[in-house]
């Protein structure tokens, strides 16, 4: 079996004049836990959709769990939330995973113990049997989530899973993406919530205007030395002192006495706070802060980006 | 042989999903509860006009067997009839958004996703709409013609023909309700749907006229309208099979037929009808949802 979950090649989109994907080319091992990043009308969702065979492909070609695009079998072990779940509203929740269940290829007392363990897991146990359509949204979310979850999937795809829910389904969210990641499901993740992202992922691509323009695994991303940002207010600060700060990282910039530079490394705090200190210098107050995912988001993308 | 065999197994178990879930949506949706409503109020309407007929009939003076026959005969035909005309909106109607407006909504893309074919969505639909209109045709014709027998002891000859033909014209309406679902809005496909069943009828008459009056060119310009949207040419079999002949040859109109059409037209509507099917199948296969 191939640790490759997911594997495109020059994966392509194209509307009409509107190309939606362009050249996408991605490779996702099994039990990662993949965020797939970029403003509105970025080419996510196509994507997503090209995928799971919802929509054809312009060219280039992809497989999933070692099979090509469309394969049945490998979709009886795909689960998938879209950004908008809808389903017949006038079933109940139970009745809602059942079809799903049976679509999946589950029968018997085994899916129905399934549904139940699922129910009890989105805290829809208690509203089992009420028709969908009277469900809040986060009710609506949480039971798309187990739909998606019914044949316990090799790969999920989730589409802005938590939209819709209040702090405690997004707690609930993250808890099933780490389940999914523990039993060695791979998930891919399309999010605006750069926080849940960042909780959740052990990499991202960025996508924009259709193509993949940046790829960052976040646990190298948070040892990086690029991310680490190292600011402090002292009592002298002169060239001298400038000068000598930028042995320890780069982009030194001051402003009256507070002092901001990339560091290094993560040593360069404690070395940076020695050296000032031997230097007689006053440090009136030293820390450093990673760059977070939206500093990145933001920075891929460009300042040529409008609000979607 | 066994891949293959499994294969059409699970084909068939997503078919009969896909069909099952259709059903639950009619039914919770309380249509087949409006549809059973107003099917017994067209039927208790059509018991009190069948009750004032036979009272208008004895009142009349002494009639002879056979005009009696022709007036129950005829009445039979007013409400088959109708009981046509209520089952083919039923058949355009019912399936008007079963794809257009899951396609809309993003129902379907959680569907499509799971591994079912498209195609045999398309056909779990549709095998769970034939079915649910035939169940309907059934009740209506027979309580029709129970109203019928209870008034006048009269019993419908041909009826099972009958049935099979009027089913059929009912499969190929909702069959372009279903197919047009494929590439048009709920709205839209609705008015193309009731717009074929309406070039249909005036087909029909345009034939007909052609016929009584003799004009070749009339009658040819209906049987091409007919061969396009057979369904009034199939409700004319129908009333062909459900007259004694020598009514057939008695009256025009839409409740029976002077021009019969040929016994081919049921194995060019089936044919048609598949065709549709098939087209539907391959037009949803290539949407993009």
């Amino acid at each position: 079996m191939s640790d490759i979950a997911i594997e495109t090649r020059q994966l392509r989109k194209q509307f009409g004049a509107n190309l939606a994907v362009a050249d996408l080319s991605l490779r996702i091992g099994r039990g990662e836990v993949f965020g797939f990043l970029g403003p509105n009308g970025a080419g996510k969702t196509t994507s997503i959709k090209m995928l799971l065979g919802l929509v054809e492909p312009t060219s280039g070609a992809a497989t999933l769990l070692g099979a090509p695009l469309g394969n049945r079998a490998a979709r009886g072990r795909i689960g998938f939330l879209p950004e908008h779940f809808r389903f017949h509203d006038a079933l109940t929740g139970r009745e809602l995973l059942r079809m799903h269940g049976r679509l999946q290829g589950l029968r018997g007392t085994a899916l129905e113990r399934r549904i139940d363990r699922l129910l009890e897991r989105v805290s829809l146990d208690e509203a089992q049997d009420r028709p969908l359509r009277e469900f809040s949204k986060g009710m609506t979310q949480r039971a798309g989530l187990a739909q998606a979850l019914i044949a316990e999937p090799d790969l999920v795809f989730l589409d802005e899973p938590t939209s819709g829910l209040d702090p405690l389904g997004r707690v609930l969210v993250r808890e099933l993406i780490e389940e999914c990641r523990a039993r060695g499901a791979t998930v891919f993740l399309n999010s605006h919530l750069l926080g849940e992202v960042e909780a959740t992922c052990d990499r991202v691509v960025f996508v924009k205007q259709g193509r993949a323009v940046h790829e960052m695994s976040l646990a190298a991303a948070a040892d990086a030395a690029s991310a680490l940002d190292v600011e402090m207010t002292i009592d002298r600060c002169d060239p001298e002192i400038l000068e000598g700060l930028a042995a320890f990282g780069h982009e030194v910039r001051s402003e009256g006495r507070h002092v901001r530079l990339r560091a290094h490394s993560a040593q360069s705090v404690p070395d940076i706070a020695r050296w000032l200190v031997g230097k007689g210098v006053g440090i009136h107050a030293l820390g450093s802060r990673r760059k977070s995912l939206e500093e990145w988001f933001i920075e891929v993308m460009g300042d040529d980006q409008r609000p979607g | 042989m066994t891949s293959v065999l499994a294969e059409a197994g699970r084909s068939v178990q997503g078919i009969l999903t896909i069909a099952h879930l259709t059903w639950i949506d009619v039914r919770r949706k309380r249509i087949v509860l409006a549809a059973i409503l107003c099917g017994l109020a067209f039927l208790a309407v059509f018991a009190v006009a069948a009750w004032f007929a036979t009272g208008v009939g004895e009142r009349g003076g002494p009639r002879s067997l056979l005009q009696m026959q022709m007036m129950r005969q005829t009445f039979a035909l007013v409400g088959l009839y109708a009981v046509n005309f209520f089952v083919a909106m039923l058949a355009m109607m019912l399936p008007v958004d079963t794809l257009s407006g899951e396609i809309t909504s993003g129902v379907i893309q959680t569907i499509a996703s799971k591994p079912v074919r498209r195609a045999d969505i398309v056909l779990g639909k549709w095998l769970m709409h034939t079915f649910m209109i035939a169940g309907y045709l059934v009740l209506m014709t027979g309580g029709i013609l129970l109203i019928m027998w209870i008034f006048t002891g009269f019993e419908q000859r041909n009826l099972s023909s009958a049935l099979v033909l009027m089913w059929l014209e009912a499969c190929v309406l909702l069959t372009v309700s279903i197919a047009g679902g494929v590439r048009f809005s709920t709205v839209t496909n609705g008015i193309v749907s009731f717009g074929l069943y309406a070039v249909a009828f005036i087909g029909g008459l345009i034939e007909q006229v052609g016929v009584v009056i003799g004009n070749a060119t009339s009658r040819y310009i209906g049987t091409a309208i007919s061969l396009v949207t057979p369904s009034d040419a199939l409700w004319r079999l129908a009333a062909n099979e459900l007259m004694p002949a020598y009514m057939s040859q008695l009256q025009v109109g839409p409740f029976s037929s002077a021009s019969v059409p040929s016994a081919a037209m049921v194995w060019w509507s089936t044919g048609l009808m598949l065709a549709i099917l098939a087209l539907a199948i391959r037009g949803f296969q290539k949407r993009p949802l």
